[in-house]
């Protein structure tokens, strides 16, 4: 690949790595205010644990077609990387919507992000996440058109390397809300 | 399927072989990670106690971003730009100075920021110790 390439996918990591720092500030406040439950719920009496590690499978299990997509991409199999895309896509779809009834949830209860100190840096964590995920699933939309369409360009290819990042560091911050908010949250 | 080549974009590629373990060691780790807080919750007799937990879900934790690192995102020695290296070390250390600090210093206020009844109960301490 050109050099242009290498810088571009060498920028996208710089762009990754400053959201990380985005990430750890979001958790720092989470840490600071997780206790601050202000005579509301915590997370003992919140979260399903099975429910989250549902979600936490289907995250991990569309990182892997996620990265089986770009080796089928490099092999040059459209139809495949088109298969492997959609599923990674659909298991986004499940994670998201498990996220958002989970949300739906504790609105409805009364344990908005207004509740206490503990839930919006709660909300204000998982929720980015969740917008990032977003993101992701409109990026890799719009990436299966482009690729049905014009092929496996080197272009296309190159964005597929960005995205295929971009979604393994989505799922390595979900490790870290999985243990930090609803593990260590458990008791 | 394919042996590992090193991408020609930067990044080593990484083959089945690889995403497979990744997968599967993660599946592991978050399950080992659940199991023990489950069975911390509805057993009589934990594993862990209960700060041994904490440091057991961190590690686990931990361990699971060095196995996707190295099996998802390829993040090894043999990744050509050593570059990408560098700025996620510098990205760590502004994470950990980040998370560590706030926590640190956030308790150190708590610590020596009491409450109002707090504060009431040092004035009528001192009232009635004669001064």
């Amino acid at each position: 690949m050109s050099e242009e390439g290498s810088k571009s996918i060498f920028g996208f990591w710089i762009y990754l790595m400053t959201d990380c720092v985005l990430f750890a500030s979001l958790f720092a406040t989470f840490a600071v205010l997780h206790s601050n439950t202000f005579g509301g719920p915590g997370g003992q009496e919140l979260f399903s644990l099975s429910f989250v590690l549902a979600e936490t499978l289907i995250l991990l299990t569309s990182s892997f077609s996620c990265g089986l997509a770009i080796l089928a991409a490099h092999r040059g199999d459209k139809k495949l990387v088109l298969r492997l895309l959609g599923l990674t896509f659909l298991l986004g779809i499940a994670f998201l919507g498990l996220e958002l009834s989970e949300f739906h949830k504790l609105y409805v209860e009364g344990n908005s992000w207004r509740r206490s100190g503990f839930l919006s840096a709660f909300f204000t964590l998982v929720g980015t996440h969740g917008l990032h995920i977003t993101t992701g699933l409109l990026w890799m939309g719009t990436m299966m058109l482009r690729i049905s369409k014009a092929g496996l360009t080197p272009l296309s290819l190159r964005r597929l390397t960005m995205l295929s990042l971009f979604w393994h560091f989505l799922d390595i911050v979900w490790i870290f809300i999985f243990t930090v908010v609803y593990l260590m949250g458990a008791f | 399927m394919s042996e590992p080549k090193t991408n020609p974009e930067g990044a080593a590629r990484g083959s089945f072989a690889s995403y497979a373990a990744g997968f599967g060691l993660s599946v592991i780790l978050t399950l080992t990670a659940f199991y023990l807080v489950y069975q911390h919750k509805h057993s009589t007799n934990p594993i862990f106690s209960h700060k041994y937990l904490m440091g057991a879900l961190v590690l686990l934790a931990i361990t699971q971003l060095f196995v996707q690192l190295l099996f998802f995102l390829h993040l090894d020695r043999e990744s050509k730009p050593f570059w990408n290296l560098q700025v996620a070390i510098l990205a760590a250390g502004v994470v950990l100075i980040l998370v560590i600090g706030s926590i640190w210093i956030m308790n150190n206020l708590n610590y020596h920021m009491n409450s109002p009844q707090q504060i009431q109960k040092y004035i009528h301490d001192q009232e009635n110790s004669g001064l």
